[in-house]
């Protein structure tokens, strides 16, 4: 008589208790009361920064997309049996037909080669006006182009951390001074200085004939010089900027009054409030590298021939642009894969390592 | 108060001055007089509150106390011993603060656990990392925190829970005295009331002293022993806390008492508010004499001549006043 249900009035709302019975309910799994569990787990804020990347559909996407052009740039010249330098021949003898192919298109030397029963490996990409195999010479390209991006931007990254870090920290009169003299640096034409620069190099630069930085020449070396000399001051502007607004943040002020040493702070607090700042200036750093390298390339002042870059192909291609557009598209297409990429992937860094955007 | 008098003072100030250099030309510098020739004294184990409108140096008295200053003028001492920069070190294991904003003391960066271990990396206080988290716990349930928030970011907190958090990063270093820079302002009124609250707990369990700084009176009265009212770089009264609240004698002082809300509509109506005329003046360009005449009305000649010294009116109830 106690425990019965009182009767339900019909115009009440309430959840009629008579209708349900004990075997409507189960008992909540161990792994269900877990995900009731509110709490996080404990990460570094590295791997919780990398689980929110790996989130990001794009940058997961850009990531795979550079994975592979790297395996390519890699692993292509290896097998592929022509050098981009390389006029094509077929048993020793010079194959002049061999001049502006198609893609998977076989020259009739080649073709009476194959049907003796010998096997060629298919051109690709085709083959440009100077009888070379265009696939292994974009290939190449994008492999100068990717080396110049990267430590174009190493170059621009270390100097202008230090330099921003400098003048931002130690801020009056210093700054200052440092900050005049990027002011005088960004209004120095970068293009005249290269063209300057790749002529007073010619003339006392020796390379040994053969090693690396002959082989990508006078102009190459000019350039990275001039990144280092006249690109970092962007990035030490953005990171001195970073450094006086963080200084002002009372967490600072915080770490002094417990006693923390400057480079502690620097380390514990500066550097990593400022380092998804780092990451995504590197990240698009590179791209803007590597537009320079293929623009320099295009007006001729790129690497040396016969070594290629994206740039100095989309140059040359421009010649035949009507009876073979397909010569400008494939290093376009890369230029434009690379530089999506490395943007897509920039953001989605900055997404995953900017813990006021956590979600 | 009687636990006020048998103790001998903590912390003393004595003539501080804390002068900025202002550029008011090409060539010209100006001396901001952010606090100018203060001195107080603070018992163990007693709360001093600091009370003044915003801009009248109330913060910077705080901060160069724990030398995040260098002080133009005048002496700190801990325990008789001075503060100085040689040993400034070793004195923030005694002297810690406490922030006014929750949200930008804490960095974004860390998590709770190294923003309250931070202070015991510096002073190197435990030998094993087990120590290390086992003392951190121990600070979070100090101040009201669960251990499982060990691991989170700031950012995923309320206002009144990080306001626990930079407390505990200041009690880690297990000292006598803190600085509490308007801890409660930018918090809520009803969370404002638990900080309060926990802020006395402490004080009873470690026996800290407080500087507690603020602009609420109500607040200050509740938590201080004694207080100190300040305008414009100078301390204008001082006293007991009942005794500046009840018997305030320094026209500044009445005039602030008279805006405190009191949730008592009789007493509102019997009160006659004071409402003082003017601005502040700028701390460049300070008047002459007592800083406060220029929205006086009790001003009168000496007023402009002479700053008045602080005189004892009984009981420790010292005013800076001329007139009254």
């Amino acid at each position: 008589m106690e425990n019965k249900t009182p009767k339900k009035n019909p115009l009440s709302m309430q959840l009629n208790l008579s209708k349900f019975n004990s075997y409507m309910f189960e008992k909540a799994t161990d792994e269900e009361k877990r995900q009731q569990d509110v709490m996080s787990e404990s990460t570094t804020f590295f791997k919780d920064g990398m689980r929110k990347l790996m989130k990001n559909p794009l940058a997961v996407g850009s990531m795979i997309v550079l994975g592979l052009i790297l395996i390519i740039i890699v692993f292509a010249p290896l097998f592929i049996p022509y050098r981009y330098e390389e006029i094509l021949s077929v048993n020793g003898v010079r194959d002049k037909g061999a001049k502006n192919l198609r893609p998977f298109e076989y020259s009739k030397l080649e073709q009476q080669y194959i049907e003796a029963g010998g096997t060629r490996f298919p051109h690709i990409f085709g083959t440009d006006e100077q009888c070379r195999d265009y696939f292994i010479r974009v290939i190449y390209g994008t492999r100068v182009s990717l080396v110049v991006g990267f430590f174009a931007s190493i170059i621009v990254l270390i100097i202008g951390m230090l330099y921003g870090s400098i003048s931002g920290y130690l801020g009056g009169k210093v700054d200052m001074i440092m900050m005049r003299i990027v002011d005088i640096i960004y209004s120095l034409p970068d293009m005249l200085i290269i063209i300057l620069l790749s002529v007073v190099l010619q003339t006392i630069l020796k390379f040994q004939p053969g090693s690396l930085l002959d082989s990508l020449g006078t102009n190459m070396i000019s350039l990275f010089i001039v990144f280092g000399m006249l690109y970092w001051v962007g990035m030490a502007r953005l990171i001195r900027g970073q450094i006086l607004s963080i200084k002002q943040n009372e967490y600072i002020l915080a770490a002094k009054s417990i006693g923390a040493p400057t480079g502690m702070i620097i380390k514990r607090h500066i550097l990593p409030n400022c380092i998804s700042v780092i990451i995504i200036s590197t990240a698009l750093q590179i791209p803007s590298a590597i537009f320079t390298e293929s623009y320099l390339s295009f007006v001729g002042l790129g690497v040396q021939a016969p070594m290629p870059s994206l740039g100095s192909l989309a140059n040359a291609a421009r010649g035949g642009l009507q009876n073979y557009p397909y010569k400008l598209l494939f290093p376009a297409l890369m230029i434009c894969l690379i530089v999506l990429s490395f943007n897509l992937l920039g953001d989605g860094l900055r997404d995953a390592f900017d813990p006021k955007l956590k979600k | 108060m009687s636990k006020a008098e048998n103790k001998r003072p903590l912390v003393e100030v004595r003539n501080l001055k804390q002068y900025f250099p202002i550029k008011t030309g090409l060539f010209k510098t100006e001396m901001l007089k952010a606090v100018d020739d203060v001195s107080f004294y603070i018992n163990e184990g007693e709360t001093l509150g600091l009370v003044g409108e915003s801009g009248c140096g109330k913060t910077t008295v705080g901060r160069t106390l724990l030398h995040l200053y260098e002080p133009t003028a005048g002496e700190i001492l801990y325990d008789g011993e001075p503060v100085t920069e040689k040993n400034i070190l070793s004195m923030r294991r005694k002297m810690q603060m406490v922030f006014q904003d929750p949200y930008s003391s804490l960095d974004p960066r860390m998590t709770v656990e190294d923003i309250i271990g931070e202070p015991l990396d510096v002073h190197k206080l435990y030998s094993t990392k087990a120590e290390r988290r086992e003392k951190i716990l121990h600070l979070m349930e100090l101040v009201g925190l669960n251990a499982e928030h060990a691991t989170r970011y700031s950012h995923e907190f309320s206002g009144g829970q990080r306001q626990r958090i930079g407390i505990a990063r200041a009690l880690a270093v297990n000292p006598k005295f803190i600085v509490c820079d308007e801890p409660v302002s930018a918090l809520d009124v009803s969370i404002q009331a638990q900080v309060i609250n926990m802020f006395e707990e402490l004080q009873e369990k470690l026996g800290v002293a407080y500087l507690f700084i603020a602009h609420d009176l109500l607040v200050v009265h509740h938590i201080s022993d004694r207080i100190a009212v300040m305008y414009l770089g100078k301390i204008v009264e001082t006293g007991t806390a009942d005794d500046v609240n009840y018997n305030s004698i320094h026209p500044y002082t009445c005039s602030l008492m008279s805006a405190v809300p009191i949730p008592d509509p009789d007493f509102i109506r019997g009160r006659k508010r004071i409402v003082l005329e003017g601005d502040v003046p700028s701390p460049l360009h300070m008047p002459s004499g007592c800083p406060f005449r220029t929205r006086c009305q009790h001003a009168c000649e000496k007023c402009a001549q002479e700053m008045p010294p602080l005189t004892d009116r009984g009981n420790g109830h010292m005013v800076a006043c001329w007139v009254k």
